[in-house]
C-alpha cells in the first residue's frame, strides 16, 4: 500500500513538474507529426478605422481625397508556410491551406491550420490561388475554390479560367456617370484582380507572396492546448494609397488588364503584424 | 412449306423489334460502345484517367446537355446554340442568340473531336474542356445562371437524382461531377466518318474522285500547315488577316495580355462545313467561297498577321477559280453524315 502511495506521490510530483515546464515555455521539438491547433486572423481595417461594409453615412477618404463606401471585399489566402525561430520550416498541407477572407463575414476572418509545436517568427503565405491549383482538376477545386460560387460572390473567371483573387467592390460620388466611371449612374467601382501566369501562353501574374516577419510584434508560441493566433491587421486603404496610389474617378473598373499589374503591387502593403496571441 | 414458316418468324420478329420504342433501343448497351480513338486520328489530349467515360455518366452528359434548367429561365440548353443538325453549332446565325434573346459577339463553334482540343473558345481562355461549360452557364447573354443554382435545381428533381446515382453511385451534385458529366457527352461527339476518313482507313475501296484528289493535293500544299490533317486545324491561334469588326475583338490577346496575341483566333476544322456555315469566328462570311476569296485577295495587313500569309506580295494564299473548285470538292468529302444523325448524340 505504501508503495502505492509513494508512486502516486511521485506521479503527481511528474505532473506538476510538467506542468511547470510548460510555463517556463521550453521550445518543444520540432516534430512534424504531432501537429496542434494555429490560427492566423486577418482583421480587415481602412486606415485608422475597422471595416464596415456599406458605411455610406461616413464614408473613408483616400490619400487623393476621395470620399468612399466599401460593399464587398474578399480575397484569397493559400500555401501558409512557417520558419520557428531555430530555422526549421513548415508548409502546411495544401489541401488545406486555402481560405477565402470576406470582409462581410467575420467567421471566415481565421485562417485555422495544423502546425507542429515551435516557437515561429515568420510567417509566410500567398495571396491568391498558385498556377498549380489554378490548373488542377476540376475534382480538386472544392470548398473556397469550387467555381460554383454565385457571380456576385463569384471569385471565379469562367471565361478566362483562373481565380480572381482579390475582389473590392463600392462606391464613391467621383465616379462619372459616363463609359469611363459606370454608365449605370450607380457611381460603383470594382476591382477584380486576378491572374496567375496561365495555362499554356504566358499571361499576367498578380500572385502576391507575403513576407510576416513576427520578432517585433510576437512571435507565435505554438503548444498544444494553446491556441496561439497571429493577429494581422490587413489595410484595405493600403490599397488605394500604396506606392502605386490611384484615383477611384480615373479608375473606377480595374479587371484582367495591364493596369491591374500596377494597382495590384499595392496588395502587398496591405499586411502588417499587428500582434500575437499566444 | 418451309418457306412459309420462315416468313412468318421473320414477320414475327419484324414486329417485335418494330413495337421496341426507339429509346430502348438506345439503351441497348451495344450502341454505346464508350470512346474508342479512330484508326486514322493522334492520341486524344484529354485526360481521360481523370474522367472514366461510362454509359451512366454519357447518358447523364446527354440529359444535361440538352437540359433548358441549366439557364436562368430554363429555357436556353447547350443544345439551343450546338444543334445536332448542324454539327453542334447554330447554323444560319453569324452569332447566337441566348437568353432572353441577347445577342452574343461570336460565331457558334463545334462541338466535335474535343477530346483533340487542348484550348478552348476562339479567343482561348479555357485550357480543360471540365471547365468549359461554366462560361456559357455564367455568361450574360447565353445562359445568365449560376452554377449553384443549377446544382439546386436538378437535385430536386427525381430524374436526376436517378441520373447521378446511377452515374457517380450517389445522387449527391457537385460542380465536378456536373462538369464530368458534361464532358463525357461531349467526348462522345466525334466526327471520324467522312468519306475522307473511310478513304485514308482504306474502307470499302472508297476513293476520292478525279478533282477531289487534285483538292487534296493541292490543299496539303496550301492549307495543311494550319488545318492540319485528320483534325483539319492545328489547334493554335492565329491572326489571318481579317479586318477586325465594329466591336473590335482582340482575339486571344483578350485572355492573355500579349501584344503578339492581337486579332489571333483559333484556326477551326474543316469537318462538316456543309453544316457549319456562316464562317469565321463572327460569322461574317455566309459561304465557303467567299471564304476563299479571302484567302485569295482579301487578306489585310495587320501586325501579328500569320507568316504562312505574308509569303506572296499581295499576301495571303492565291486561289484560281480551277484550284478553288478542286479545294471545295476536297472540303465536300469532310462531310461526316453520320455524325449529324448519329441517334446517340440525339436530344432522347
Amino acid at each position: 500500500m505504501n508503495i502505492l502511495k509513494n508512486i502516486s506521490l511521485l506521479l503527481l510530483l511528474a505532473m506538476s513538474f510538467l506542468a511547470c515546464t510548460n510555463k517556463s515555455d521550453i521550445t518543444p521539438d520540432f516534430d512534424q507529426t504531432k501537429l496542434v491547433p494555429f490560427s492566423v486572423e486577418f482583421d480587415n481595417i481602412v486606415g485608422d478605422r475597422i471595416l464596415s461594409i456599406n458605411n455610406t453615412a461616413t464614408p473613408y477618404v483616400n490619400s487623393k481625397g476621395e470620399a468612399f463606401s466599401i460593399s464587398q471585399l474578399q480575397y484569397f489566402i493559400s500555401n501558409i508556410k512557417l520558419t520557428s525561430t531555430n530555422g526549421k520550416i513548415y508548409t502546411v498541407n495544401a489541401d488545406s491551406s486555402y481560405f477565402l477572407i470576406k470582409g462581410a463575414d467575420k467567421s471566415t476572418r481565421f485562417a485555422k491550420i495544423n502546425v507542429p509545436e515551435g516557437d515561429y517568427s515568420q510567417l509566410t503565405f500567398t495571396l491568391g490561388v498558385d498556377s498549380l491549383r489554378s490548373t488542377m482538376d476540376i475534382s480538386k477545386r472544392t470548398g473556397p475554390l469550387d467555381p460554383a460560387g454565385g457571380m456576385s460572390e463569384g471569385m471565379y473567371w469562367g471565361w478566362n479560367s483562373g481565380y480572381i483573387f482579390f475582389k473590392l467592390e463600392g462606391t464613391s460620388a467621383v465616379i462619372s456617370n459616363d463609359t469611363n466611371g459606370d454608365p449605370t449612374g450607380n457611381k460603383k467601382f470594382r476591382y477584380h484582380i486576378g491572374g496567375f501566369g496561365g495555362y499554356s501562353t504566358p499571361t499576367i501574374n498578380n500572385i502576391k507572396l507575403i513576407d510576416i516577419d513576427l520578432t517585433k510584434a510576437g512571435i507565435a508560441r505554438v503548444r498544444k492546448d494553446r491556441k496561439s493566433n497571429v493577429h494581422l491587421f490587413v489595410d484595405v486603404m493600403k490599397f488605394f494609397d500604396g506606392n502605386n496610389a490611384f484615383s477611384i474617378a480615373e479608375h473606377p473598373t480595374v479587371m484582367f488588364s495591364e493596369y491591374s499589374v500596377s494597382i495590384a503591387k499595392n496588395l502587398t502593403e496591405m499586411f502588417k503584424h499587428d500582434h500575437t496571441e499566444n | 412449306m418451309g418457306t412459309k414458316h420462315w416468313i412468318i418468324m421473320i414477320a414475327c420478329c419484324l414486329f417485335i423489334i418494330a413495337c421496341k420504342k426507339s429509346a430502348d433501343l438506345i439503351e441497348d448497351t451495344t450502341l454505346f460502345g464508350g470512346f474508342t480513338k479512330p484508326a486514322n486520328f493522334p492520341e486524344p489530349s484529354y485526360n481521360f484517367a481523370n474522367n472514366t467515360i461510362t454509359k451512366a455518366g454519357f447518358e447523364l452528359g446527354r440529359n444535361l446537355f440538352y437540359e433548358g434548367r441549366l439557364s436562368r429561365n430554363n429555357t436556353i440548353s447547350c443544345g439551343s446554340c450546338h444543334m445536332q443538325s448542324a454539327a453542334f453549332t447554330q447554323h444560319g446565325h453569324d452569332v447566337s442568340h441566348g437568353i432572353d434573346d441577347r445577342l452574343g459577339v461570336r460565331n457558334s463553334p463545334p462541338i466535335m473531336n474535343l477530346a483533340w482540343n487542348k484550348a478552348f473558345m476562339w479567343g482561348g481562355g479555357v485550357y480543360d474542356l471540365d471547365l468549359q461549360p461554366i462560361v456559357p452557364i455564367t455568361a450574360h447573354e447565353e445562359m445568365d445562371e449560376q452554377i449553384d443554382r443549377v446544382m439546386d435545381k436538378l437535385s430536386q428533381l427525381p430524374k436526376y437524382q436517378q441520373l447521378f446515382k446511377a452515374a457517380y453511385g450517389s445522387a449527391e451534385i457537385t460542380t465536378a461531377k456536373l462538369m464530368k458529366a458534361l464532358s463525357q457527352f461531349m467526348l462522345m461527339c466525334i466526327s471520324s466518318d467522312s468519306k475522307y476518313d473511310q478513304v485514308m482507313r482504306k474502307e470499302q475501296h472508297v476513293a476520292f474522285s478525279e478533282l477531289e484528289q487534285e483538292g487534296l493535293l493541292f490543299f496539303r500544299e496550301k492549307c495543311a500547315a494550319c488545318h492540319t490533317e485528320p483534325l483539319f486545324t492545328d489547334g493554335k491561334f492565329r491572326n489571318s488577316g481579317l479586318l477586325p469588326s465594329e466591336i473590335d475583338d482582340q482575339g486571344l490577346y483578350e485572355s492573355t495580355l500579349n501584344v503578339t496575341d492581337r486579332y489571333k483566333f483559333k484556326v477551326p476544322s474543316l469537318r462538316n462545313l456543309r453544316y457549319t456555315a456562316p464562317y469565321m469566328h463572327d460569322g461574317r462570311f455566309l459561304t465557303l467561297d467567299v471564304v476563299l476569296a479571302h484567302y485569295d485577295h482579301q487578306v489585310a495587313d495587320l501586325p501579328n498577321l500569320d507568316p504562312f500569309l505574308t509569303q506572296r506580295p499581295g499576301l495571303g494564299i492565291s486561289l484560281s477559280p480551277s484550284e478553288r473548285q478542286a479545294l471545295l470538292a476536297f472540303l465536300n468529302t469532310l462531310n461526316d453524315e453520320k455524325f449529324i444523325n448519329n441517334p446517340l448524340l440525339a436530344e432522347q
